[in-house]
């Protein structure tokens, strides 16, 4: 429930933002991060809210851990899981 | 396929050579500290997750032993928490909540026993979907929430939202972790020697809020992120800290973590709520551990606007298994999860018994899907491994 999850920011409108995670777009609020955030940026999401603008230099770093959590695990996967409820989290693009 | 057994070999590790030298370290640093066990502490379920998904425990040393601490928010949500939010389900209104927290005990119930029997309960994923879902109704919507700061933080900012429907309130069962960590560091006879820090709720309070506490029991803190190898060099870093015998605090996760942390989230997270002293199920009263809400948002805290009257749920005695539950042990650092007797056998993840077999943050949860003993080469019978 902590471990958030990354995504790439595609446009912005006000306070909400839509993130492409792996191709799933969803609507997620930028209420909470602290530094301006810009189309193409990678934000940390938690429950529907960015709270961190990943630095560009550490993005490949923070993507590998989730990719390989994703693309690695069973239904049952409790960590993998939890990245999915992340993303469920976010409102889905209308 | 999730890695079940240890084995360094089968570990998958980004930079797998960098691994091993840090594997490597922990056995010279554990060899120079000399004695055993080394007991340290970390305060996260995701840790755990990834602790135990990826076997990490079988390239530690054998005299280290990394025990899970308070660090599920859903298993410390006391018993009397539980009650009013299935107290307010039962009396009519709406309660929507966290996935973890429907099967949660409470005294004699839990939200999910209250839905299987006619009240009306909604899982939601995030609260901007409590916020949707009183959107969508007239009738009284309660966010039975849980969740340490960076989460806590997320409903400060609806409550502070100024289209907030009116009919959205919230039960708070937010904690704040760093109080949780005294009580803990304070049990009589504890031999947890320092703790690692959950990366992403500094994230939002900065590593500076452990100084003081570093500095008052002289445990070194470092804060550590959540890939492999993140967790080898937080753990690296602690244990040189305690050879050094220094407390202090140490970032390994500078790429999520400073110093200051998300001032812009903490001005609304203390805005919104302060700290109130509260039952942590199994650590026992946490002064300040509690995240309340305050006098300023009572529209919005569910506690001032239902009268909410737990007693009544109190008409049955909780079973005899309940009884048993070693969970607060577990929660306080002072058993791990095969010390339970049932552990595996009668609690089990579709049917638990306590807290920590519920949540996917709970250590008898995650042991339980993962097998994740304190020391793979010394298997025991009695520990069931899933597969």
């Amino acid at each position: 429930m902590c471990l958030g999850v990354p995504g790439k920011v595609i446009e912005i409108d006000g306070i909400l933002a839509t993130v492409d995670f792996w191709g799933v777009r969803r609507q997620i609020r930028l209420d909470i991060v602290d530094e301006p955030v810009a189309p193409g940026d990678y934000v940390l999401n938690h429950v529907g809210y960015a709270i961190r603008r990943i630095p560009p230099e550490d993005i490949g770093e923070t993507l590998e851990l989730y990719e390989s959590l994703l693309a690695d695990s069973t239904d049952e996967d409790l960590m993998a899981a939890d990245v999915r409820g992340e993303l469920a989290a976010g409102e889905i693009r209308k | 396929m999730i890695p079940q057994e240890g084995g360094f070999a089968q570990l998958k590790f980004r930079d797998p050579a960098r691994g091993k030298a840090l594997a490597g370290e922990l056995e010279r640093l554990a060899r120079e500290i000399g004695r055993e066990p080394i007991t340290l502490m970390h305060v996260c379920g995701s840790h755990e997750q990834a602790i135990a998904r990826f076997g990490l425990r079988a390239s530690f040393p054998p005299s280290v032993d990394l025990i899970m601490g308070p660090g599920c928010p859903v298993c410390v949500t006391d018993l009397p928490e539980v009650d009013e939010a299935v107290a307010l389900a039962k009396s009519g209104v709406r309660v929507a909540t966290y996935g973890d927290m429907l099967k949660v005990p409470g005294r004699v119930l839990s939200l999910a026993d209250a839905q299987s029997e006619g009240a009306k309960v909604d899982v939601v994923y995030s609260v901007s979907q409590a916020v949707d879902l009183a959107r969508s109704t007239d009738e009284e919507v309660v966010f039975f929430s849980t969740g340490f700061e960076t989460t806590a933080v997320a409903t400060a900012a609806v409550i502070l939202s100024p289209d907030r429907p009116k009919n959205l309130s919230v039960l708070s069962a937010h904690k704040y972790i760093l109080p949780a960590m005294e009580i803990v560091a304070e049990i009589p006879g504890t031999r947890i020697e320092g703790f690692l820090g959950a990366g992403h709720a500094a994230t939002i309070t900065g590593w500076g809020i452990f100084e003081p506490f570093a500095a008052k029991y002289n445990r070194p803190v470092v804060v550590a992120g959540f890939e492999p190898l993140d967790i080898l060099a937080g753990l690296v870093k602690l244990l040189e800290m305690v050879r050094d015998g220094r407390g202090g605090v140490a970032n390994m996760y500078p790429r999520c973590v400073t110093k200051e942390g998300n001032l812009r989230a903490q001005e609304q997270l203390w805005r919104v709520f302060e700290t109130a002293g509260g039952e942590w199920r199994g650590i026992a009263f946490v002064p300040d551990g509690n995240l309340r809400i305050r006098e300023e948002f009572a529209e919005a805290d569910a506690r001032r606007r239902f009268d909410i009257d737990v007693t009544s749920l109190w008409t049955t005695e909780p079973s005899e298994l309940a009884k048993d539950c070693i969970c607060g042990a577990i929660l306080s650092g002072l058993a791990g999860p095969h010390d339970c007797p049932m552990f595996g056998k009668e609690c089990l993840p579709d049917r638990p018994i306590g807290a920590c077999m519920v949540s996917s943050e709970g250590a008898c949860r995650i042991w339980h899907q993962y097998g994740g003993r304190p020391d793979l080469r010394s298997l025991t019978p009695q520990v069931e491994v899933a597969v």
